[in-house]
């Protein structure tokens, strides 16, 4: 594909289209900010930039920058990726509602975006996530159990990022989007990025997970100039949900949000995050710019928040039931089912086992949760320095000998 | 006299303000349409409108800077932090520009704002999430902090801050949006800066603010139904500026003291009142002056964990029995 793909101005249809002015030659009309909002709105196709591969409908369709071969087996795996990480999504809602999690935060609707962008990641890549992404975690090899310990508050996290290739959630907004610099920047230095002998697919690249909410924030502008100065092999990979909580994209951005990496100096590219073969075409293809010394690259993945923010939170205050059923239509798990079973690449059989091994996948994430273990008192001291340090020591002491005496008690102390 | 939450006192006081002055805005996440995280600005959208409530991108750096530009401009801020955890990102603009703009423009133009924002941990939100970092603010020249635990006071330091013409950062806690307490009919702006003997006593002062001024007086009260000890509470309100005489007035009556404080240990609010009692009250002290606070851990997530990091009304009953014991004077 060629760069200027992402520099050349905006053609005057695609302003209309888009409702938004980019490039020098929109200067002279620029938009009013209604136009921009209903512009932004409109979105819901995605504009005339969206990158799609596999139509609402279940349609292949070609792309000419992006194409992608897959073999029948790797459509069913991705089906079947997208189907569990959608059960046990389901099923962490629930098991809130019993009262076994004090809080679940919903990937539905976001499954494509995920599955594709994580199955497009090497084992030696690195992802650092916010905290909705589950179907990653899934394709870093993150047991959907693990999971739970931060849901029912147990842990902060349990897998090992060395191990897994895979960030602990991270929750205070765009904070990751630095450390995914930082860590990009280390690959280069390293020379772990653009070798050209042996296998070039050795080469390393991360990519980071955020919202369209925590684009605003100055963590992830940083990270994205930093990533660029430096030329960091790291995709930045923006799932614009349509929902920030209750903001909608238009209190965060008056351009699409993938038109931001042209200010930056790098490519942005805006791919229907509901079609999992684009969110994996796009995003082997970003992944490999950055492998070869070409990075970074902004993704954009389109795509909307089908449930409420958290367990917490009520949606229908906010937001119309309309955008929902426009992109129930939208589904991107019943999109490949379709596809899979129009072009004969699975038969029913296989959609029954994906669904049975669903269930099952369900009953252990359940029995795992409720069995959970409370943590012992002692470990809130031994994970606050990697050296011993002698205040927390004495701390630890105390809280022992005091726990020998009376049951129940506190180390929030006497001092 | 009504008997209100917490949480109402804060939402009537807002609204009062704004009807009663035109230049008193909102700013922050979520505070509109959503109503506030803790559902504080519920209803003053649609009263107010958006020019007056405004929803902002999730950019805290972003929107206490543009309230620090709206204070200069003589407007009256109030900034609503979801969580105090979260000022952390907007530490320069209030630390640097807020605190700072008054005197290095040549006390030209002042910063008539309010951050208001809760702390404070024990609802299972981790460890980046339920921290006590007031103490960053009350050491700064240039900020007001103020740290209300009744309703009653919520609406007049409220009344207050937005008053004042410079920066005040206004704690709340997230676990006394739903306590209640009675609330007159007209509520007069505190002054800043003054403490109060919130129930006064003769055998030990405890001194406290915010939350752990109210476990200050269920454990005051437990200590005189059940033993005959009469604690005396001081009611910070305060911390900066911190009122050292009403400390000190109290421990020269009572001769001991002891300090409950939500943060850690170690340089925290604990240790400038203890200071401040060791250079005021040092000849009527019986006994060493002692601290009761949280873990020196980042705040675990596990339940009761969490409840064993904090300090809560056994600790401070623990420290009272010891103080007493250290006085010699246990009944
Ligand atoms: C620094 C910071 N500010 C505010 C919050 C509160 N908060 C949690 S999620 C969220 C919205 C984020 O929206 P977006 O980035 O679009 O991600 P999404 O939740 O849609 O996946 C906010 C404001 C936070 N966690 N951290
Ligand atoms: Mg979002």
């Amino acid at each position: 594909m060629s760069p200027e793909h992402w520099t050349r101005p905006s053609r005057p249809d695609e302003q209309t289209r888009n409702g938004t002015a980019s490039g020098p030659a929109a200067t002279s009309a620029v938009p009013t900010r209604e136009q921009v909002i209903a512009g932004l709105r409109a979105t819901s196709e995605g504009g005339a930039d969206l990158v799609q591969l596999l139509t609402p409908e279940g349609q292949r369709v070609s792309h000419p920058d992006f194409d992608i071969e897959v073999t029948d087996e790797q459509l069913r795996g991705m089906y079947r990726d997208m189907v569990l990480v959608r059960r046990a999504d389901r099923e962490g809602n629930a098991l809130q509602r019993q009262g076994q999690l004090g809080i679940w935060v919903p990937l539905l609707g976001q499954e494509a975006a995920q599955i594709g962008a994580g199955r497009a990641m090497r084992p030696q890549d690195m992802a650092f996530p916010s905290y909705r992404e589950h179907g990653v975690a899934w394709c870093r090899g993150v047991d959907p159990t693990e999971l739970l310990g931060i849901f029912r508050g147990t842990d902060h996290g349990s897998w090992d990022p060395n191990t897994t290739g895979m960030g602990l959630y991270t929750i205070v907004i765009g904070n990751q989007c630095l450390n995914a610099a930082g860590y990009a920047m280390g690959q280069r230095f390293e020379g772990r990025v653009g070798n050209t002998g042996g296998d070039s697919a050795d080469n390393e690249a991360t990519m980071t997970f955020f919202g369209d909410g925590a684009t605003s924030q100055g963590d992830v502008h940083e990270g994205m100039v930093w990533a660029a100065v430096y030329d960091a092999p790291v995709v930045f990979f923006c799932q614009n949900n349509q929902w920030a909580i209750s903001e909608p994209t238009e209190r965060q951005t008056r351009v699409p949000l993938y038109e931001r990496a042209r200010g930056y100096g790098f490519p942005g590219i805006r791919v229907d995050g509901n079609d999992v073969l684009a969110s994996l075409a796009v995003t082997r293809w970003a992944l490999d710019e950055c492998r070869h010394g070409n990075g970074p690259v902004l993704i954009e993945a389109f795509t909307y928040r089908m449930d409420a923010h958290t367990t917490s939170d009520d949606a229908s205050r906010y937001r119309l039931d309309d955008d929902l059923e426009a992109w129930k239509l939208k589904d991107p798990i019943e999109r490949l089912r379709v596809h899979l079973v129009r072009e004969q690449i699975a038969d029913q059989e296989f959609l029954d086992s994906v669904d049975a091994e669903a269930d099952e996948l369900a009953q252990r994430f359940r029995d795992f949760c409720v069995n959970m273990p409370e943590p012992p008192p002692e470990r809130m001291f031994s994970e606050v320095y990697a050296e011993e340090s002698p205040v927390v020591a004495a701390q630890r002491q105390d809280y022992l000998q005091y726990l020998d005496g009376f049951a129940d008690s506190a180390a929030g102390g006497v001092h | 006299m009504a008997v209100i939450t917490y949480r109402q006192a804060l939402h009537d006081t807002l609204r009062e303000e704004m009807l009663a002055d035109e230049d008193v805005f909102l700013i922050g996440e979520e505070i509109g349409v959503f109503e506030g995280s803790y559902k504080i600005t519920a209803g003053l959208l649609d009263e107010f409108g958006e020019k007056r409530v405004r929803d902002t991108p999730i950019a805290e750096e972003g929107f206490i800077g543009a309230a620090v530009g709206a204070a200069m401009q003589g407007l009256r801020p109030v900034a609503e932090l979801m969580t105090i955890n979260f000022s952390l990102i907007a530490l320069d603009q209030i630390v640097n520009h807020a605190a700072k703009i008054y005197g290095m423009f040549g006390g030209q133009c002042s910063v008539p704002m309010v951050m208001r924002t809760p702390g404070g941990g024990g609802q299972q939100l981790g460890a980046t999430h339920s921290q006590n970092i007031e103490l960053y603010y009350a050491f700064v020249p240039g900020l007001k902090v103020v740290a209300p635990s009744t309703p009653a006071d919520a609406k007049a330091l409220l009344r207050a801050s937005i008053a004042d013409n410079d920066p005040v950062l206004f704690l709340e806690n997230l676990a006394l949006y739903n306590t209640k307490g009675e609330v007159p009919e007209t509520v007069e702006p505190a002054e800043i800066g003054k403490a109060a003997v919130s129930r006064p006593g003769n055998d030990i002062t405890i001194i406290g603010y915010s939350r752990m001024a109210t476990v200050a007086h269920q454990v005051a009260d437990k200590l005189e139904d059940e033993e005959g000890i009469s604690a005396e509470v001081v009611d910070l309100r305060s911390l900066r500026p911190l009122d050292r005489e009403t400390l000190v007035e109290s421990v020269r009556k009572t001769n001991c003291a002891v300090i409950a404080e939500d943060d850690w240990l170690t340089y925290g609010i604990g240790a400038e009142i203890a200071a401040s009692i060791s250079d005021g009250a040092f000849d009527s002290l019986d006994a060493p002056v002692r601290r009761v606070a949280a873990a020196e851990v980042p705040l675990p997530y596990a339940k009761p964990l969490e409840r064993a990091a904090l300090p809560s009304a056994e600790s401070l009953t623990t420290a009272v029995h010891e103080t007493l014991e250290a006085v010699g004077r246990r009944r």
